[in-house]
């Protein structure tokens, strides 16, 4: 026999208790492990973030646009390695449900810029070669069944009218963080139409995308950029590409900040629930921890005893908790996008984000193990002896 | 004559409930020598539960000094104490304290795990004590398979396991028969004359009492 011994046999004195108390751990660490992937997903875009690049847009707002003239004299400033462009087009797929990320974009230097978007060789000319074609991520092209050749049909919301584009490639991401939802076509052939529809914006581009030489000059080139440009009609406002994104995160920054408060709040109640139990527990076997001390046990031995009981049952709650995110992960990442199409194209489960909620769920199990311990070496032993109930 | 194995120097005890104080032990010297078996009898509520809890430092004099098997027992920190304990006290329980969910034989073991033997040696230990209170043959069973005597046996089977200095006893017939009181108390007798142990019995009990090599009555905290 061990003292591990007797954390178990203590458990399974009242097993129904800890199979409750347990469930009700899995619970939270299900409802702490989907709301850790929902903000992820929301952060997906920053994470994938390259550290070389920049965005620059207008000063004063991303729907006010830059002139396309802005391009050359980026691409003469220090630092500055490549410079490509692109524009929101904003069409629909259907209909408001058939909604998916389009930019119009330069297609050679936007691929030259973003290599992290991997197409084949034959792909891309095909896309350089069709003023109407289009380059579609792998899991855009597998939601709605699309293969190079097929024509897609969008409703202009920005740009209104019917426009269609033909698949010329599907591309992969280089790494998971990588978007796989958008869709490139090609800013000439938008620009083109743009003319006839609102030629006060031909010729505009949404923002730019600049490639600098070394990350560790992104201050400096955002700073030359800007003053390049101060005083003029359009002043910029340049950027790393992940603060840009973050700007995007930030915008749903209430929802995410009741999100994590959620999370804390679901912690806490592992607490309650995991403290309440031990300190039961330890009222109920008031007169045996007692005897224990009698026989010899010290603080120590009593503490391992109660924090084995609660690391315990916090493991079984883990390891259910966990049982249980797997598939329901799957099943809320469908619902979401049956309901919101690809807005959460990395609704993923990461092992680290298991590895998050257990380490906390068993963090928790030590502080909730406290409260019992404190009263059992706060009791007179004597006064444990004489304990009755 | 044998060196004091225990011995209380003008020990004074009282205990505060709400606003009144109340003097358990007052002014008590009492000396104990190395193999003595002494029993403390007197009514209820007269302190002699309170002396073995001042012998084993579960509870702390008011006033005055205990030794006990080497130490001041009386001015030891919590964590020494137990470790004290553990080394040289033995304590046999009126309603036995076993713990439900292990075996007689876990029972036994408990105070084992306390010291630095293997697994196998402490098996051997757990035999033969269980051996000497003769409940051989009751290893395996949980304390509900098993009757008062029995299950006194498996507490007095605990208290020696560690071969302890000092066995303190505190009613350890109250809760049994006439005839399982009388196994018990040749027990502790024959634990006392054959391993020369020192034992210090609080009973209520007269026929118990006689057991004992010297009987001290007690009452309102002073030897009568």
């Amino acid at each position: 026999m061990t003292l591990g011994t007797l954390v178990i046999r203590n458990l399974r004195r009242h097993t129904f208790r800890v199979a409750l108390t347990a469930l009700g751990i899995a619970t939270v660490i299900l409802a702490f492990n989907l709301i850790v992937t929902t903000v992820r997903a929301w952060y997906a875009g920053v994470e994938a973030a390259v550290p070389n690049r920049l965005i620059s847009r207008h000063a004063a707002s991303l729907s006010i646009h830059l002139p396309l003239a802005y391009r050359d004299r980026i691409a003469t400033l220090n630092g500055v390695t490549g410079v490509t462009y692109a524009n929101w087009f904003g069409g629909v797929y259907r209909d408001a449900k058939g909604f998916f990320p389009q930019f119009a974009v330069e297609p050679a230097s936007f691929l030259d810029l973003h290599a992290e978007l991997s197409i084949t060789e034959a792909e891309r000319q095909a896309f350089l070669g069709d003023r109407r074609g289009c380059v579609i991520g792998r899991r855009l092209a597998a939601l709605y069944g699309w293969k190079v050749g097929d024509v897609i049909a969008l409703k202009g919301t920005i740009y209104p009218g019917d426009w269609e584009f033909v698949v010329r490639g599907v591309y992969h991401g280089a790494d998971a963080a990588t978007d796989e939802t958008w869709m490139l076509l090609r800013w000439d052939y938008m620009n083109e139409r743009r003319q006839q529809i609102d030629p006060d914006r031909a010729g505009t581009v949404g923002w730019y995308v600049i490639r600098i030489a070394d990350p560790s000059l992104a201050g400096s080139v955002t700073r030359s950029v800007d003053a390049e440009f101060a005083n003029s009609t359009a002043e910029t406002r340049t950027e790393t590409e992940q603060a840009f994104q973050a700007g995007f995160v930030a915008m749903s920054g209430a929802i995410i900040s009741a999100l994590k408060l959620l999370a804390i709040v679901l912690n806490g109640v592992t607490l309650l629930v995991l403290a309440n139990t031990l300190v039961m527990a330890v009222r109920e076997r008031t007169k045996e921890l007692a005897v224990l001390r009698t026989l010899g046990f010290r603080p120590s031995h009593l503490t391992a005893l109660m924090t084995g009981e609660a690391l315990l049952i916090a493991g079984l709650g883990s390891a259910l908790g966990i049982a249980i995110t797997i598939p329901t992960t799957y099943i809320f990442g469908a619902l979401v996008a049956a309901k919101l199409g690809n807005f959460f194209q990395h609704l993923t489960l990461y092992t680290s984000t298991l590895l998050l909620s257990t380490s906390v769920t068993l963090c928790i199990a030590v502080c909730a193990a406290a409260f019992p311990i404190m009263t059992i070496l706060r009791d007179k032993i004597a006064a444990g002896l004489r304990h009755t109930g | 004559m044998n060196q004091p194995v225990v011995e209380f120097q003008r020990v004074s005890k009282s205990y505060v409930r709400g606003e009144q104080e109340i003097s358990v032990l007052k002014d008590f010297s009492l000396s104990i020598p190395q193999g003595q078996f002494l029993a403390i009898m007197g009514p209820s509520g007269s302190g002699k539960t309170t002396i073995l809890n001042l012998v084993a430092g579960l509870d702390r004099p008011t006033q005055g000094t205990i030794h006990a098997a080497g130490i001041a027992v009386s001015q030891q920190g919590e964590t020494d104490l137990a470790r004290w304990r553990a080394r040289h006290i033995g304590f046999v329980f009126q309603f036995y304290n076993l713990i439900p969910v292990l075996t007689a034989a876990e029972n036994v073991e408990l105070p084992l795990l306390l010291s630095k033997l293997a697994r196998r040696e402490r098996f051997k230990h757990v035999q033969a004590a269980l051996g000497l209170v003769g409940l051989s043959d009751r290893i395996h069973h949980y304390p509900r398979q098993l009757s008062g005597g029995q299950e006194q046996r498996v507490g007095i089977a605990r208290a020696i396991v560690s071969d302890p200095t000092i066995l303190l006893a505190d009613e350890p017939t109250g809760n049994l028969d006439r005839t399982a009181a009388q196994a018990i108390m040749a027990l502790l007798t024959r634990l006392h004359q054959e391993l020369n142990k020192t034992i210090l019995m609080v009973t209520h009990d007269p026929h118990a009492a006689d057991y004992a090599q010297e009987i001290l009555h007690f009452d309102k905290g002073k030897v009568r």
